[in-house]
């Protein structure tokens, strides 16, 4: 039989998720992201001039900053940090700015699990609202492994605990614009079949994790078509209703 | 495509080493169109590994890892401690990972790497998710000591890989490390019984049978590049530099994936792709466990 939740939530499905855009009136770009109790607030300041050192100045830089709930931030904030980066380095178009900074400040109002894929999903609106030019938007899943082989999507904090594993993974979203035949298929997949970033806790067998894949690619369409509708929603009013 | 082909017409007429300076990805390109890389490896194949046991004499358990160039030096020091009130008969590990200024030329003296953080946090959620250490036997007295392990992993020379070089030193430590003899005195505190007074002492040492730890279902990892369709193994800095698209595969001796660790990247990862670093994953992980068999079997005979 199917696990039972303690929510009563079926296996796969999401809680409820709320988006708002243009949340902060000094930031270039903002949103507000939450699944469930878990809550992230982003802020995009940029382009601004220059670039940090070590960088190629032929490309713009990107930095993230996490600022946790409560506290100093440590190695577990340093891994996000650097996940997100490289995460939104891949889906923004450096080479349009280039020797230019731009900064994505990543507020964690609340954590109730799937931390990480909340922020992805929250920086990635917040680039939308600042207008930073991007190759496609990325839609991050969170499936979690039970004892019996079941995978679980978004779970809370209480389930990643109990688990046996889980899996934060980022995919592309389905573009929807017209692209020339062929180039939206690789290999014979289509594009938003692609893992962006993938991040596992917990041993599993490598069908496990090819099971959890397959999960979480259904769910980010339906996740995908949630961040599309939302940011179609041109008018602060609009988007407000949602928070 | 306008500069790879300006580069083109170029390479005939310029030497290699300015070609390869002024267009790196086109010159590694060229090399990867005939399945072979600028350092003669084929595109699947790691780097030379070598390792040593017992390093430093003054730790409890050491080994230095040699990946390549890419150098890790592990040591482990074990004391006592309290265990908590959560887990009174489990030990603890606590592991930290150093780069300083002389690893890489990125690394600034007074700065911090930014890297380092990251891969100190890897290292213990793979140790502390792939089970290698049952912390119960850290444990000394229930409720009222147990062993604290302090691993520490130094970059010696950062030359790519570096997750892979730090666990195999890391995992080769822990094999390595030889338990201190300790015993209860009349106080019912725990005393480290030297090597000299073991036969004078009258109290029974409490651990003379728990010199070695027992791993289980040891992890080892594969980083790999993926550019293109191209998947290339075990890369060098120079490599990671030019072509960021980096996976990390751990798996562990029963063939168990522990990691799948893709920081983003521009190319992206497909089931097939997904499916070919596991299975060059599995094939490193038979060469590693030989390499670390055979440097435990030569410990043993000295």
């Amino acid at each position: 039989m199917e696990t039972d939740r303690d929510d009563g939530r079926s296996p796969s499905q999401l809680r409820p998720l709320s988006c708002a855009r243009n949340v902060l009136c000094r930031a270039h770009g903002s949103a507000s992201w939450s699944q469930g109790d878990t809550k992230v607030l982003a802020a995009v300041y940029g382009p601004k001039a220059g670039t940090k050192k070590n960088e190629n100045p032929e490309k713009a830089c990107i930095e993230v900053i996490w600022k946790p709930k409560t506290g100093q931030i440590g190695k577990l904030e340093k891994e996000f940090e650097m996940i997100l980066k490289r995460t939104l380095q891949s889906i923004c178009i450096l080479t349009l700015n280039p020797n230019t900074t731009t900064s994505i400040i990543v507020q964690v109002v609340n954590d109730d699990g799937a931390l990480l894929v909340c922020a992805v999903n929250a920086a990635c609106a917040a680039l939308v609202d600042a207008g930073i030019p991007m190759k496609h938007l990325a839609v991050a899943i969170c499936c979690c492994l039970a004892e019996d082989g079941y995978v679980i999507l978004d779970p809370t904090k209480l389930e990643e605990q109990k688990m046996r594993g889980f899996a934060c993974l980022v995919f592309p979203n389905s573009v929807a614009s017209v692209l020339p035949e062929g180039s939206s298929h690789v290999e014979g997949e289509p594009m938003e079949h692609g893992i962006i970033t993938s991040v596992t806790h917990g041993v599993m067998s490598v069908e496990e994790y090819l099971k959890c894949l397959e999960r979480g690619r259904a769910a980010s369409a339906k996740l995908s078509d949630f961040l599309r509708r939302s940011l179609q929603s041109q008018l602060p009013s609009d988007s407000s209703k949602a928070a | 495509m306008g500069v790879p082909d300006a580069s083109g017409d170029l390479s005939s007429e310029m030497e290699v080493d300015a070609f390869r300076r002024l267009f790196p990805l086109r010159y590694f390109e060229r090399h990867l169109s005939e399945s072979i890389r600028p350092d003669a490896r084929p595109l699947g194949r790691a780097r030379d590994t070598t390792l040593a046991l017992g390093a430093v004499a003054s730790a409890h358990g050491s080994a230095l890892a040699k990946i390549g160039s890419t150098t890790m030096l592990a040591a482990i020091k074990m004391e006592v401690m309290t265990p908590s009130t959560d887990s009174p008969d489990e030990g603890c590990i606590a592991i930290d990972f150093h780069m300083p200024p002389i690893c890489s030329p990125i690394v600034r003296p007074g700065r911090p790497a930014e890297v380092a953080p990251v891969i100190s946090k890897q290292l213990s959620d793979t140790i502390s998710s792939s089970s290698m250490i049952n912390l119960k036997e850290l444990s000394l007295v229930s409720g009222k000591a147990a062993w604290m392990a302090y691993l520490d992993i130094y970059c010696l020379d950062a030359d790519g890989a570096l997750l892979d070089a730090a666990l195999l030193s890391a995992v080769a430590a822990f094999s390595h490390l030889q338990i201190p003899i300790v015993s209860l005195n009349d106080d019912g505190k725990i005393v480290l019984v030297s090597e000299e007074d073991e036969g004078a002492k009258l109290e029974e040492p409490v651990n003379k049978e728990k010199r070695k730890l027992t791993l289980s279902s040891i992890p080892f990892s594969l980083t790999c590049i993926l550019h293109k369709n191209y998947i290339l193994a075990d890369p060098t800095a120079e490599e990671e530099s030019i072509m960021e698209t980096l996976v990390t595969v751990v798996l562990d001796s029963s063939a168990r994936l522990v990691s799948f660790y893709k920081p983003g990247g521009s190319v992206l990862a497909y089931t097939s792709t997904v499916q070919d670093c596991v299975a060059l994953t599995r094939q490193r992980v038979k060469e590693l466990q030989e390499i670390l068999d055979e440097a435990i079997s030569g410990m043993e005979i000295d």
